[in-house]
């Protein structure tokens, strides 16, 4: 039995088809959303005019967001399920600090939303490696335990918009100076994405993430510290959705102990359908933020046409399934291109 | 399963010396969790209440049996919320479709049979990961749910039916749901832990490619266990409306929790292959009698969530707590 | 270069001190004793070969000296100091270098990566430096005299090129000693000389090569003093020179072969299994041959070349793309195990702790999980009827163990694979396929297995037996077929069998005409 008997064995060092179709994977994201972009234009001639750059861009923004932590997360063959609940209490906590210490500078929101989110992040990722417990339980447990801390915070009251400071209110809303239809906040998300995308490609610990989620077992042999891995992610995915936090009251300014719920399905949809394998072991930063850009463009369409406004976890869902469902058929097809592609041997 | 498989650990003692004792604690948590009640309110061990415990676990409780085989066979199911939402809201739009009420039932359960069919296909026919499969049919199915009702809500108060929902069993203080999951959870008992069946279960979750060569038909008992799944969550489902007597699209959003947390905390193991139903349903007595103590103490709903939330982690937590603290003795002891 | 000792000079040379030494190591798993005394001692500049049969030890004390097993007891010293490696990270620093018999790479990461992980070539900024990575990653292909791109996914590799990396890994670095675990069982007989090569350059720059195979010849054109091991424990360590395939045989086996090959001539009865055309596509092709009551057929050839790919497909784990199966002239469907059972096939298979137990389950259990639906009374199980078939069984096979309801995981090796036998001669099979019968396990029951299989064919049942290990192939078979690159090459009678004509048809070394 090899190693890479469950992608069968095999043959000749030739790449098939299938294996290219997976790596220009943000290309068929980008060509997705142009042609749920043109279709609907074509159903609604209205719809170039009505889609706004920054309602996509702001909308998605989030999600993408919390999605690169997650790509994180599912590389190394975990998730995350309590981004959701971690950007709520990250939201509320920050607004509640700004209203009780209005002339703090801003950026202390933002240092304050990150270590409220990497905390709750390292306790799932030390409860995950230290106990070998599967994460699915573990941050399934946190969604709804972080939920009802915050409730019992809050309880029942919520954060007004006059309460948080103008300045951090503006990167919510407003748009880059001189630069239209780019708000503040996507830039921050694109500059996170981008930092992101390149260290997960280009510094050895994240390489481990990689090499850990493709071969558990070879990882351990190779002597690579799985266990330290693993929780560094989980930290990222939950300083991400703490970032995520703050992000969010700058945006809706005013949040009480539901923001951010539900979102773990967006998230991980939005991830899935970006090209990471639900496996692990492979995936960008870039195509999950893409794939959330994507989640956000077809509610937009749907809307545009008309349809209902409640098709957000539909859609989620659905494509999640399509996308995961895509992705093994193409593996299926490649392992079996390489397993009859050897020929008969001579 | 998720995660990273480790380096195998040593043997373990008996699978059911390990049971045993996780049965036993059960046991010493429910006389615990009866104390606490009695001390909550004077009312806990009256008979209205004791029905009422019955009552509000009964939809959770029925899910929890064929999910306890799910995990059994080393797989999840965590759409059965969203399919108990999805029926629930398919009952009301049938209904207000003018469907005469049995035929309403009919097409809920034959949606919750497709339900289950698909995740059961993804899972075994293109052998997708459950969790993955499962995390996306909870989003479909709630999503579905939401496109039929929108916010709007359609109401059963008419319907005489209803009764099921809130009135005990003629000449018993049972609800209708307890009784209905004591005879299932009987018949589960009776088919996992003494058919030909149920052993096959036990094997594919503890070695599914040894059960394969026993030529157990590992894909087959996988598809049919989501199939019955999704059947019983939407029979949930029915009860749900009926207990309500509206039809909602959110009806029982966040109850996975409550329904995997009843799983392992019953015993069940995560990695599949162990675990009864005498402990699922000490699990359910425990839990019930738990969240009406902590109602009435008026605890919120979602602060009883942290509750369950951490049971759920304990139940993953103990098993693995001794061979995580030894490795933790070898890792310190070879560093000085 | 420091001045290496000539290691030929005598069986222990005492010029130089070891540069690594394994004193008495011993290692248990549960109730398994895996080694009981693993000593080895390699001096700086010498092949050493680590000899033994499967289940000698050999494996356990590579993952000891690769810092993945800790010893229970016993010393390693390195440069004559006492070291203990708290995991592979610490034994990879300490320089010894690994290649794993069944390789151990990331398919989702490239060649270059899988070659230098976690120890990358940086350049500022602490960031990997791809450019150099693949330019060092090439360097070492070309010292292999193998070109693979290093900047390809691992995924898609054959089993040849997975083997070439993971050789690749190991000397990318400079390791003070490499461990090769049966590293040529895949490689054709080209590539094994380019490696052989490439093991005397390390040897001649000071490097300590241990070096498993079961390919004695190897061991000849190789090394120069050899380790041989039996049941978890050292026997002797000899200069090359002073043995012989005989008494290294000998040696590894410790009785006379005649006892542990216990044979019966017997005749032939009619055809029980007959194969034809049979055909999986990039796995075997075209392999037709039949199985008579009363013989034992062994299906030979290397590792790789497609016999436990031909056994799944007959009992129906794998899907046939083309050809027939017929037990008792009536065809076998297409992948269902359940319809080859009921025609009295069995499948002993080759690996025990994943496919052919439960380990985690009770004995009994075990027994009767292949016997369930004849234990069944109104669709309950008899648990009465099935104590008494686990206890029937396990006495006629002498297991020793504990409780019935112990799991089979507290079991050693040999008793492993009694549970594994009981399980399908409890159904009472008219063909059994065994697949490596005796891998693992003690050469006591190892005996014991061999005595079983000679009694049931006896009593009239046909076994299709697949072998890595030439004497059980040659001491228990009727005839031989060997299969190479998926082909059935070769039939050899009884008669005509002997190691080499095996191994020349198996390495395609000579045109032997096909059955």
């Amino acid at each position: 039995m090899t190693v890479l008997a469950d992608r069968p064995a095999a043959a000749v060092p030739r790449v098939g088809r299938g294996q290219a179709l997976l790596r220009a994977r943000e290309l068929g994201i980008c060509l997705a959303i142009i042609l749920v972009f043109g279709l609907t234009t074509l159903k609604n001639s209205g719809f170039a005019g009505v889609l706004s750059v920054e309602q996509l861009l702001t909308g998605s923004a989030l999600i993408a967001l919390l999605a690169v932590g997650e790509t994180m997360v599912i590389v190394t063959r975990n998730v995350d399920l309590s981004v959701g609940s971690v950007l709520g209490l990250s939201a509320y906590l920050v607004g509640d600090f700004f209203k009780h210490n209005p002339h703090a500078p801003i950026l202390l929101g933002f240092v304050i939303g990150i270590g409220i989110g990497a905390l709750v992040g390292a306790v799932n990722g030390v409860v995950t490696t230290f106990f070998r417990v599967p994460s699915l339980v573990v941050t399934l447990a946190a969604l709804y335990i972080v939920r009802g801390i915050l409730a019992v915070i809050v309880n029942g009251r919520r954060i007004e918009s006059d309460s948080i400071p103008d300045a951090f209110q503006k990167i919510g809303y407003e748009n880059v100076p001189g630069i239209d239809r780019l708000p503040w906040l996507a830039v921050l998300v694109i500059v996170v994405v981008a930092i992101a995308a390149y260290t997960m490609k280009s510094f050895r610990w994240a390489r481990d993430i990689y090499a850990i989620g493709s071969n558990p077992e070879a990882a351990a042999l190779a002597g690579l510290p799985v266990a330290r891995r693993v929780f560094t992610a989980f930290v990222i995915s939950g300083a991400l959705a703490g970032l995520g936090g703050a992000l969010f009251l700058a945006e809706f300014a005013t949040v009480d102990n539901t923001g951010g719920t539900g979102y773990e399905l967006l998230v991980v949809s939005a991830v899935v359908v970006g090209g990471v394998a639900i496996f692990g072991g492979s995936g960008t930063a870039f195509g999950a933020a893409l794939g959330a850009v994507l989640l956000n463009m077809i509610n937009q369409a749907l809307g545009a046409l008309g349809v209902s406004s409640f098709w957000t976890n539909a859609v989620a869902g659905g494509l999640l399934l399509l996308a995961i469902a895509f992705d093994r058929w193409v593996g299926l097809r490649v392992a079996r291109s390489l397993r009859t592609g050897r020929g008969a041997p001579a | 399963m998720t995660a990273a498989t480790y380096e195998g650990t040593a043997a373990a003692p008996p699978a059911w010396r390990n049971l045993l004792r996780w049965e036993t604690g059960l046991v010493v948590v429910l006389v615990a969790v009866l104390l606490y009640g009695q001390q909550s309110s004077a009312n806990f061990f009256t008979t209205t209440n004791i029905f009422f415990i019955g009552l509000n676990m009964g939809e959770i409780a029925i899910m929890a049996l064929p999910l306890t085989l799910i995990v059994i066979v080393g797989e999840i199911d965590l759409s059965v919320a969203s399919m108990l939402g999805l029926s629930s809201t398919m009952m009301g739009y049938f209904y207000a479709h003018h469907w005469p009420i049995a035929l309403c039932m009919l097409g809920v359960l034959a949606i919750g049979l497709a339900g289950g069919a698909l995740n059961g296909w993804l899972v075994t026919g293109l052998g997708l990961p459950s969790i993955a499969v499962t995390i996306g049919t909870l989003a479909l199915y709630r999503g579905l749910a939401e496109i039929f009702l929108k916010d709007q809500s359609v109401s059963w108060a008419s319907v005489k039916l209803t009764h099921i929902g809130t009135k005990p069993v003629s000449g018993t203080e049972l609800s209708w749901a307890t009784l209905i999951f004591l005879v299932l959870a009987l018949v589960y008992g009776v088919v996992l832990h003494a058919t030909a069946v149920g052993r096959s279960m036990y094997a594919i979750g503890l070695q599914s490619e040894a059960a394969r060569f026993a030529g157990i038909r590992v894909k087959r008992i996988k598809f049919q266990l989501f199939v019955l799944s999704g059947l019983v969550c939407s029979f949930a489902g029915i009860l749900w409306t009926l207990r309500f007597a509206t039809s909602r699209y959110d009806a029982g959003t966040g109850l996975e929790l409550n329904v995997v947390a009843i799983v392992l905390f019953g015993g069940v193991s995560i990695f599949g292959g162990k675990g009864s139903i005498f402990g699922v349903l000490l699990a359910v007595v425990i839990f019930g009698c738990l969240q009406t103590a902590l109602t009435l103490q008026n605890v919120d709903a979602q602060v009883q969530n942290v509750v369950t939330g951490g049971l759920l982690l304990l139940s993953v937590i103990i098993p693995s707590g001794a061979e995580a603290w030894r490795r933790l003795k070898t890792r310190l002891g070879t560093r000085t | 270069m420091t001045t290496a000792p000539d290691p030929i000079d005598s069986a222990e040379p005492t010029s130089a001190a070891p540069l690594l030494e394994l004193v008495q190591a011993a290692k248990s798993f549960g109730a398994v004793k895996a080694l009981e005394d693993g000593s080895v001692t390699l001096y700086a500049g010498e092949a050493h070969a680590l000899l033994g049969e499967n289940g000698a030890g050999k494996s356990t004390l590579v993952k000891i000296l690769a810092g993945v097993h800790q010893p229970d007891a016993g010393q390693l010293l390195l440069d004559g100091q006492p070291v203990t490696f708290s995991g592979p990270s610490a034994s990879r620093a300490a320089g010894i270098s690994i290649i794993y018999q069944e390789p151990t790479l990331f398919p989702d990461l490239t060649v270059a990566e899988n070659i230098f992980v976690g120890r990358q070539p940086l350049k500022g900024g602490r960031r990997v430096n791809p450019d150099e990575m693949n330019r060092r990653a090439r360097e070492v292909f070309a010292r292999l005299g193998v070109f693979i791109e290093p900047s390809r996914p691992a995924r898609g590799l054959s089993v040849a090129d997975q083997q070439i990396v993971e050789i690749a890994k190991a000397i990318a670095f400079d390791a003070r000693v490499i461990v090769m675990d049966e590293p040529t069982a895949a490689l054709t007989l080209v590539e094994v000389d380019r490696l052989f090569e490439v093991a005397r350059t390390l040897c001649a720059e000071g490097a300590a090569v241990l070096f498993i195979s079961h390919r004695l010849e190897e061991v000849f054109a190789l090394c120069q003093r050899a380790t041989i091991m039996r049941d978890g424990r050292f026997v002797r360590t000899a200069l090359v020179a002073d043995l012989t395939i005989d008494n290294i045989i000998r040696s590894m086996v410790g009785r006379d072969l005649a006892s542990l090959f216990p044979k019966t001539e017997t005749e032939p009865g009619e055809t029980l299994l007959d194969v034809e055309h049979l055909t999986r596509e990039g796995v075997f092709y075209d392999v037709s041959f039949s199985v008579r009551r009363g013989e034992i057929v062994a299906l030979a050839g290397l590792v790789g070349a497609g016999r436990t790919e031909v056994a799944s497909a007959i009992f129906g784990i794998d899907r046939r793309d083309a050809g027939t199966v017929r037990v008792n002239g009536v065809e076998l469907p297409n992948g269902s195990p359940r319809a080859a059972m009921a025609a009295g096939v069995a499948l002993v298979p080759e690996d025990r702790r994943q496919q052919g137990l439960v380990m985690d389950m009770a004995i009994d259990h075990n027994i009767a999980l292949a016997s369930l639906a004849s234990l069944q009374e109104y669709g309950l199980i008899r648990r009465v009827r099935e104590q008494v078939l686990a206890a029937d069984w396990a006495t006629r096979l002498q297991l020793k163990y504990g409780r019935v309801r112990n799991t089979v995981s507290t079991l050693s090796g040999g008793n492993q694979q009694k549970v594994v036998l009981a399980k399908w001669l409890a159904r009472r099979p008219q063909i059994l396929i065994i697949d490596e019968p005796t891998r693992g396990i003690d050469v006591g029951t190892k005996a014991e297995v061999h005595r079983l299989l000679d009694e049931l064919v006896g009593q009239g049942m046909g076994i299709l037996m697949i072998s890595s290990e030439l004497p059980e192939v040659l001491g228990m078979a009727d005839r031989v077929l060997v299969i190479r690159e998926g082909r059935l090459v070769a039939e050899i009678a009884r008669a005509d069998a002997d190691e080499d004509s095996i191994m020349r048809a198996a390495t395609g070394q000579l045109a032997v005409t096909p059955a």
